[in-house]
């Protein structure tokens, strides 16, 4: 075993390897997750984990299965946050500033602290895409806020209790189905499918002996 | 000199970079369809024999399977001993649908849509699930040199011809369509400037047909199909897992028993129609492989099913992605995506040789990988795992200066967290367990065969990828198959009479393994992995 550090789980001390993460850190120290785990990959956003080194003053915030422990780590996981979903219909709202007010109107009261950006566990600028979303610049909301993975630590942190990953996937839900382009291509081939103009061909090769089709397959062209 | 790596690390960086100029002017060649087998004989796990067990009861008695499903395959139900009260029915409802993931969240939908009452139980949170976690992109053959009898032909073959046709019609007829759909939930994808779809290469994939949100494609439909969930107010149990299907006496499907994961507390599901959406396997850790998989992937409808006697199909072949992380240790095992080899870089070995196209099949690949460590080709990391490089650096090279944080940023952030930056440095790679291209086997139209109004869908049903599935292919086929589901489910929850439901199945499963002689002392399904250390 090498270097062992000194973790706090919930104010109890454990010593652990200190290649560990915090989540197989809490693992190897005996407990078994049941909130606060999902992907282990860092994708999910369900292991929001709030630390403190021990003699420092500031609280910081990242998700457990991406976060290696450290000497004097006192740990507190955050198994669930009420981030405010507001539900809608995708077909009868508009990409107008209005639908911000109407839907997370507490964006309004942001003051600037930046404490969500500082929270963020995944390094985006979360008080812009807030100000974008203020201003009704969907598109820039989108782009600013595409890689959030609703791990809620903005929220855990906002005075104004605003929830930030909600109104995010607002914006890139709006984006995707009113401000981007259409892919002519895409309708193109839908309209093809649909008008049955390949049922014949897709009947045929589905008919192929294997022989056949394992020399069609062997000697297809692939694009470079 | 940027040196983020131990002495004989950098050391083999050197050769990979004094070969770098030359591999880039050169495409490395196609294996032939012989030099794949024999590749894949010799070094595929799935060719391991001593992995594999014979399943000793039920449907497939007589099949193998790899030892960590055979062994809950041969386990007794968490409840026969327990004392459940099935006639007390806690949720009443068309459709049931077990798992929440891309499948089951799609399907869910499909069925709301289609006037049933739909409930989706799952054992962590809705969106907890392989495909948060897909990062490459989806393919659609909806560009103009593209087909979807091309489409067809790369998924057939790829999948070694094992695929059952009606299922792989499905999946490249409907996926313009799902595409499209996913669109109009205005999921986000990359688009060039004239608007037509950025699409770019995968292994096995003969024409540029992959579609993509940066590299959290999965995430991006996962977060957008789970909003539309809670937008039409459609109920999700979360932190319940199904433990056993309920059957009548006709041997219909009849719901399901649950349990909360928290309490341990059961209740019962009645319902007309259920969809087992459960997902992959991955952390059964087959062979002892890490993987990719999300925390929940144990497999649990895989014996929900067959404890009530649906047969399995290819249970026996399992992908092996072969760019999983070899080093940093803290992130072993976690995928990295296909898309980094679309997007130009290359597998070399410790010596600096491309030695292999890095397109081939995921099995083909991960095989490469393989053979390169066993035989002395590898690269050692701090933690004793042997691997390969992943030659990122050509990216940037290929594709201009800030092509990876654009293209692939979680890659590059989650390297950049233990001090990598694979713009300047290549990334040490290894075979990791990535998906069960088996399942459950279902008809055309996603029910089983053997148990009136049972459906799966995703990754829990099988046949659709044959014995090797394609990047990109998951995540339409749990859209495709997902949303299926759905509105077969609620179509036939209108014509279904329920009898009362039963628990019958599970006792004589347990008698059949009995008069096998069969004793895991283990129950199942898992539902979580043992990864607790206990000291005592």
């Amino acid at each position: 075993m090498g270097d062992m550090v000194n973790v706090y789980f919930s104010g109890k001390r454990y010593s652990v390897p200190a290649e560990l993460t915090i989540m197989t850190a809490m693992e190897y120290a005996g407990y078994t997750w049941k909130r606060g785990c999902g992907c282990r990959h860092g994708f999910c956003g369900a292991c929001a984990t709030i630390y403190r080194i021990k003699g420092k003053n500031e609280l910081k915030t990242c998700l457990a299965c991406q976060t290696q422990v450290e000497e004097g780590m006192y740990v507190a996981s955050i198994p669930f946050f009420p981030t405010d979903k507001r539900t809608y219909s995708i077909e009868d709202i508009r990409p107008n500033q209005q639908i911000m007010m109407e839907l997370y109107p507490e964006i309004y009261s942001c003051i600037g602290c930046n404490a969500c950006t500082k929270a963020c566990t995944q390094d985006l600028n979360v008080m812009q895409y807030i100000a974008y979303a203020q201003r009704g610049e969907f598109e820039k909301c989108a782009e600013e806020s595409f890689d959030c993975v609703s791990c809620g630590c903005c929220s855990v942190r906002c005075p104004a209790g605003i929830s930030h990953p909600q109104v995010g996937l607002l914006a890139r839900r709006l984006t995707g189905k009113y401000i981007a382009p259409k892919a002519e291509h895409l309708e193109k081939r839908v309209e093809e499918i649909n008008h049955g103009e390949y049922d014949e061909l897709i009947e045929q090769i589905m008919q192929k002996p294997i022989t056949e089709m394992k020399e069609l397959y062997n000697t297809r062209e692939i694009e470079k | 000199m940027y040196a983020p790596y131990p002495e004989n690390m950098m050391e083999s960086i050197k050769k990979v970079e004094a070969t770098r100029a030359e591999r880039m002017s050169t495409e490395p060649r196609r294996l032939t369809a012989d030099e794949k087998d024999a590749l894949l004989k010799e070094f595929h796990p799935d060719y391991n024999p001593d992995a594999f067990a014979e399943i000793k009861v039920g449907p497939n008695k007589g099949e193998k399977a790899p030892l960590e499903l055979a062994n809950i395959l041969h386990s007794t139900s968490r409840i026969l001993n327990e004392d459940v009260d099935i006639t007390k029915v806690d949720y009443d409802v068309d459709v049931l649908v077990i798992g929440g993931g891309g499948a089951g969240s799609s399907c869910a939908i499909e069925a709301h849509n289609a006037g049933a009452s739909v409930m989706i139980v799952t054992k962590l949170r809705i969106g907890d699930a392989n495909t948060m976690m897909a990062e490459g992109g989806i393919q659609a053959a909806d560009k103009e040199n593209d087909s979807p009898v091309q489409h067809y032909l790369d998924c057939f073959g790829g999948g070694h011809f094992a695929a059952r046709p009606e299922l792989v019609r499905r999946l490249v007829m409907e996926v313009p369509n799902e595409n499209k759909w996913l669109n109009e939930l205005a999921v986000e994808c990359e688009i060039e400037k004239d608007g037509r779809m950025m699409t770019t290469r995968g292994g096995g994939t003969s024409r540029k047909r992959m579609h993509a949100a940066k590299d959290y494609s999965g995430s991006e439909i996962m977060r957008t199909v789970r909003d539309e969930v809670l937008n039409l107010g459609i109920p999700v149990v979360e932190f319940t897992s199904a433990v056993e299907l309920l059957k009548d006496e006709k041997g219909q499907v009849a719901g399901a028993v649950l349990v909360n994961m928290e309490t341990g507390d059961y209740s019962v599901a009645r319902a007309k129609t259920v969809v087992i959406a459960t997902g992959g396997a991955g952390r059964m850790h087959y062979q002892g492989f890490p993987t990719s998989n999300h925390y929940g992937a144990t497999a649990d409808g895989l014996i929900l099913g067959y404890r009530a006697g649906a047969p399995l199909l290819y249970q026996d072949s399992i992908q092996y992605h072969p760019t999983g992380v070899a080093h940093p240790v803290q992130i072993q095992g976690a995928l990295v995506t296909e898309k980094v080899r679309s997007v130009g870089a290359q597998l070399v070995n410790a010596n600096g040789e491309a030695y292999i196209h890095p397109l081939e099949t995921r099995d083909v690949n991960a095989s490469g990988v393989i053979r390169e460590c066993r035989e002395g080709r590898g690269v050692e990391a701090p933690s004793g795992q042997l691997g390969v490089w992943l030659d990122t650096p050509m990216i940037e090279l290929l594709g201009g200066e800030g092509t990876i944080e654009k293209r692939i940023p979680a890659m590059f952030r989650m390297y950049m967290n233990y001090g990598i930056d694979m713009r300047k440095v290549p990334i040490l790679i290894y075979p990791t367990l990535h998906y069960q291209n088996g399942g459950l086997e279902i008809n055309g139209d996603g029910f089983t065969n053997t148990i009136p109004n049972l459906l799966v869908a995703g990754e829990a049903a099988g046949g659709i990828h044959g014995r090797n599935r394609l990047m990109g292919n998951s995540l339409l086929d749990v859209i495709v198959f997902g949303r299926n589901a759905g509105k077969k489910a609620a179509a036939k929850a209108k014509e279904v009479e329920l009898g009362t439901p039963n628990l019958d199945h599970m006792k004589a499963y347990a008698d059949e393994l009995k008069a096998a002689g069969v004793d895991t002392g283990d129950i199942s399904p898992l539902l979580l992995p043992k990864y607790a250390r206990h000291e005592r």
